[in-house]
């Protein structure tokens, strides 16, 4: 499958399709979409995190000039009990439904109750507030030990634990229980010579990208609905806004706009479905646009966590066992990531005994969302800690002791699936040499720590259609969005295959109605399976301009050969005609050429990152500065480099924001106290250094030039790399993220 | 025969082995042959004629389409985990 | 609504005149009276930085701007720094760094530095790091953007 050889595109720098576009300002994002007779739409939001809503009265609003329609839960159709099949994973509708406009229960402070269409957004804005809703207010539970247990406020009464496919008796806030055993956990940790314990609490944290949520709605007379949105993915924004509004795909057209950033917090849909209704309602465009409290308390972070970790080694440094407790907070609904991250905690490592559990709970938060290897970095903070604290114990290098136990081909997950080609070792011995590794670090409350992480990445489907125009470029159709060089990445790869400049193609992202399914921008997948059917679609083109070469020359196709963008006969006639050349000539050898690709693949691959961090104390403080830090990352095979190593950056720099400063406060209410940039502090680059990207590759033999996943394995191992490094400065074992100035305080036992 | 390996949860069917080998050449008849031996394994695994929601097979290490439909080889190294998604 | 206001300013070097609300913002005249949505709202209340624009030779942001305060004043936007047929060095230089990935925030950091390399053509790594830390990214952790401003600096 792997195609071993030089490669003329990848691997090179081109200046991406889309980057004018994107520099001059002209690139159109969602809300920046405009349309004659626009409407604009807002949504109210419930200040209680949890209450049950008695009643709603919209008649002062919808009695306000300027407003057109006002829309509740009642104007969506009854979901009854089905579960909805969504590209990435199936939900319950009621569930997707009461989020997107709340029924019966409020469950977080935030959550959508009604929504607004006027001709301005702050008539629409102050129409909200002339909405009024009576609730009765119930307990919050915001903790997800707290929610576990016996006695706890329920959320749902339906719920009851399952256990794969077993369902508990009493109803409960714990929506399922997983467990992943492999050998014998007691016997491993007989074995051992040192065991280490310790418990983790992470907090909820943000994807943070910098455009809010955004949708405009259109229904044409003939019931045609086209939805204009950011997304991650058009063809799943389709799926549920079918299913939430039952309507038929065929009625649905959405059009991906520039998105800007996602990192899987733009995959389920929140006010597209509101667009769309307010449309429906009142027979005009509407745009709703969320401001960034909406964006904080009304789309879905990533969970708080309590992770319990105990880990045994022999005195050689042999990992014999591992055991991992780990509960998550879904937020209102069920979907928490515990199943990745209980799935990712232990597989940098052979370990032979394993035991995990796995607890998704709900709370009154909002419904968690996936952001960058889901449920990984979480799941990470408390092995990779455990790990440098065992290699602290025995005396060894925290990087030797990851060698020792390096998971590699053929050893099983603790999951129990086997390994394929990976580059795990790889990603250590490349840390191991790197001269930031071995250069001094003695200063006073300096401190070195290092961490590794692992994410499996997805396949899925992906199309991909090429046209070949006459001047031997090809317009490449493709239905993935392009968050952060796609474009690029996946026309380089059919272009490798034609022989032609990565300039030579001329890539599109288009609407649903205009390419094959194609599933998110997400998974870490779009470079590897859609950059797959662009190698697919390619290969299908040169199959066909062989036949066209074999009929102008009249000679048997299996006597033309194409290489280097030359299509020669290579029996009898002395033949050869440039790619750009015949090209020219398809009017007359019969007609245009068009090629399709479409691959759901399974060999996704999984990717591993090893960090090394540096770290100074501010002992008056509490303040931790990151003084170097270097990202090693096994790419498989980097197509285009420097956004192979964006991707290691900006994942990096999250993990920091996470481990340091990032994380929703909570008052007792449930209110979300910090709901803005200034608060919810994200890094700036004033806070950081340059990133060192280290891209290794390991090619992976699930694709036909080695690609792997990159986009999310990056965010894994920075939250226990900094918790390592904090340690060596201090002395003090961070458990608690973020590891803000306050905790560092405390810790040292200053405050 | 394909080797199936079970889920940790489901060993209560199993009398607590981990690894069953049963006949079948499709995701789809290994279920129903390991339903003969272990009833009850079936309903724990799919609901109606499809493999449940949330639940992601693989076959030899690769994530399959969760179709009950796919051909599995005589050597074939079957699990059942918790379905996955990526941001 | 509220009487609208009649406002002539400059925009990019050209005269414009615009009706807007006293409470729109200059980023709501910009991108929705005038329909120039290079500048785009990230926070709405100045944390972001992706509404930066360039008034009277000063950074700001444009959603803390009233529309109706640019009267007889001189605005910049992202629209206005490409020549016709040529892109601007700092253009040039997000574009050989790889310095954008989704690019939403890229307009705010292009005018942002645009007006620390008008003020201060030879900065320092940390001074462009102090200039931009008004601007938020969330995607590339900031390195390529840092380079692409200090290349921009060292070619002119």
């Amino acid at each position: 499958m792997l195609e071993n050889k030089e490669y003329k595109v990848i691997g090179t720098r081109p200046i991406r399709h889309d980057g004018v576009d994107k520099v001059t300002g002209r690139a159109l994002y969602g809300a920046d979409f405009q349309a004659a007779g626009l409407l604009h739409g807002r949504v109210l939001r419930s200040p209680h995190a949890h209450a049950r809503i008695i009643s709603i009265d919209t008649s002062r609003a919808e009695a306000l000039p300027g407003v057109k329609g006002v829309v509740t839960a009642k104007d969506l159709p009854d979901p009854g009990d089905k579960i909805a099949d969504l590209g990435e994973g199936a939900v319950n509708l009621k569930y997707l439904c009461d989020n997107i406009l709340a029924s019966d229960k409020a469950l977080y402070k935030g959550h959508a109750v009604a929504a607004v269409a006027a001709t301005n957004p702050h008539i629409a804005e102050e129409a909200c507030t002339l909405i009024d809703v009576e609730y009765e207010v119930l307990p919050p539970v915001l903790e997800v030990r707290q929610a576990m247990e016996p006695d706890a406020p329920l959320l749902h009464d339906h719920i009851r634990t399952t256990s794969l496919g077993e369902t508990a008796d009493e109803p409960s806030n714990v929506a399922s229980h997983i467990q992943h055993k492999l050998g014998d956990p007691e016997k491993g940790f007989a074995e051992a010579d040192v065991i280490i314990e310790r418990e983790f609490v992470t907090g909820t944290v943000h994807q943070g990208y910098i455009e809010p949520h955004n949708a405009t709605a259109h229904y044409n007379q003939d019931g045609q609905l086209t939805i204009w949105c950011s997304t991650q993915g058009a063809f799943t924004v389709r799926e549920q806004v079918a299913e939430i509004l039952q309507y038929p795909i065929s009625k649905i057209k959405v059009v991906p706009m520039e998105i800007g950033g996602g990192f899987g917090g733009k995959i389920s849909v929140y006010i597209k479905p509101v667009a769309a209704l307010l449309a429906k309602k009142t027979g005009k465009p509407v745009k709703v646009l969320m401001n960034r409290a909406d964006v904080f308390e009304g789309t879905g972070p990533t969970p708080a966590s309590f992770i319990r970790v105990k880990m045994g080694a022999t005195n050689e440094g042999k990992i014999t066992a591992a055991e991992a407790y780990l509960a998550f907070e879904a937020g209102a609904y069920p979907g928490s990531p515990v199943g990745p991250g209980a799935m990712c905690i232990f597989a940098p490592y052979n370990i032979e005994n394993v035991i995990i559990d796995g607890y998704d709970v709900v709370v009154n938060k909002p419904k968690t969302a996936p952001y960058r290897a889901p449920g990984a970095p979480n799941a990470a903070f408390g092995s990779e800690t455990v790990v440098d604290e065992i290699a602290e114990k025995l005396g060894i290098d925290p990087l030797e002791i990851r060698l020792l136990n390096a998971a590699k081909a053929g050893d099983r997950r603790a999951d129990g699936p086997v390994h394929p080609r990976i580059g795990c070792i790889e990603t250590v011995e490349a840390a191991k040499a790197h001269p930031h590794y071995t250069a001094p670090n003695g200063k006073k409350h300096h401190g070195r720590g290092v961490a590794s992480g692992y994410w499996f990445n997805i396949g899925l489907e992906s199309s991909v259609t090429i046209n070949v125009n006459a001047d031997g470029t090809i317009n490449l159709i493709e239905g993935s969005t392009d968050i952060g060089g796609t474009r690029a990445s996946i026309a380089m790869q059919a272009a490798e295959v034609l022989g032609i400049s990565a300039e030579s193609v001329n890539p599109s992202v288009v609407d649903t109605e205009s390419v094959g399914y194609t599933a998110v921008t997400g998974g870490s997948r779009t470079t590897y399976a859609t950059g797959y059917a662009a190698y697919e679609a390619a290969q299908d083109v040169k199959r066909q301009m062989i036949a066209r070469a074999a009929k102008l020359w009249e000679v048997d196709e299996a006597n033309v050969q194409f290489a280097d963008g030359e299509f020669s006969s290579i029996n009898g006639k002395e033949e050869q005609i440039s790619f750009r050349d015949l090209c020219g000539r398809l009017g007359e050898t019969g007609g245009p050429i068009v090629g399709s690709g479409t691959v759901n693949p399974g060999g996704a691959g999984g990717a591993y990152a090893t960090h090394v961090v540096d770290v100074a104390v501010d002992e008056e403080t509490g303040k931790v500065d990151i003084l170097r830090y270097t990202a090693v990352q096994d790419a498989g095979k980097a197509i285009h480099p420097s956004y192979v190593e964006g991707q290691i950056q900006g994942g990096a720099v999250q993990g920091i924001g996470w481990a340091l400063n990032e994380e929703y406060i909570y008052n007792a209410e449930g209110e979300m106290t910090n709901a803005s940039f200034l608060d919810y502090r994200m890094p700036t680059c004033l806070d950081l250094p340059m990133i060192d990207a280290v891209i290794v590759e390991v090619p992976n033999p699930g694709h036909p030039y080695g690609v792997r996943g990159v986009g999310e394995v990056p965010i894994v191992p920075p939250m226990a790399a900094i918790a390592n490094a904090i340690y060596d400065a201090i002395g003090v074992r961070m458990t608690e993220l973020p590891m803000s100035p306050d905790r560092l305080l405390k810790a040292m036992g200053k405050i | 025969m394909p080797t199936v390996a079970i889920p940790s949860l489901l060993r209560n069917l199993t009398n607590g082995k981990d690894s069953i080998t049963v006949p079948g050449a499709t995701i789809r008849e290994v279920i129903d042959n390991l339903e003969d031996r272990y009833p009850g394994m079936k309903a724990r695994l799919c609901e109606e004629d499809r493999i449940k929601p949330g639940l992601a097979v693989y076959v030899n290490g690769l994530l399959t389409r969760g179709s009950i439909l796919e051909h599995v080889d005589t050597d074939a190294e079957i699990h059942f985990l918790p379905a996955i998604g990526g941001g | 609504m509220a009487r609208r206001s009649h406002v002539q300013t400059t925009i990019n070097g050209e005269t414009v005149e615009f009706l807007c609300e006293p409470r729109q913002s200059l980023l709501e005249v910009l991108r929705d009276e005038l329909h120039l949505t290079g500048a785009k709202e990230g926070c709405n209340n100045g944390n972001c930085g992706a509404c930066s624009v360039i008034l009277d030779g000063r950074l700001v942001n444009s959603c803390l701007v009233l529309g109706v305060e640019t009267e007889g004043k001189s605005v910049e936007t992202i629209e206005g720094l490409a020549e016709p047929d040529k892109l601007h060095p700092i253009q040039d230089a997000f574009l050989e760094n790889a310095a954008l990935q989704c690019g939403i925030c890229t307009p705010g950091f292009i005018m942002s530095a645009k007006a620390l390399l008008d003020q201060n053509p030879n900065p320092t790594e940390h001074e462009v790091r102090y200039w931009l830390a008004g601007n938020l990214c969330r995607c590339t952790g900031y390195d390529k953007i840092v380079r692409a401003v200090l290349d921009a600096a060292a070619a002119k």
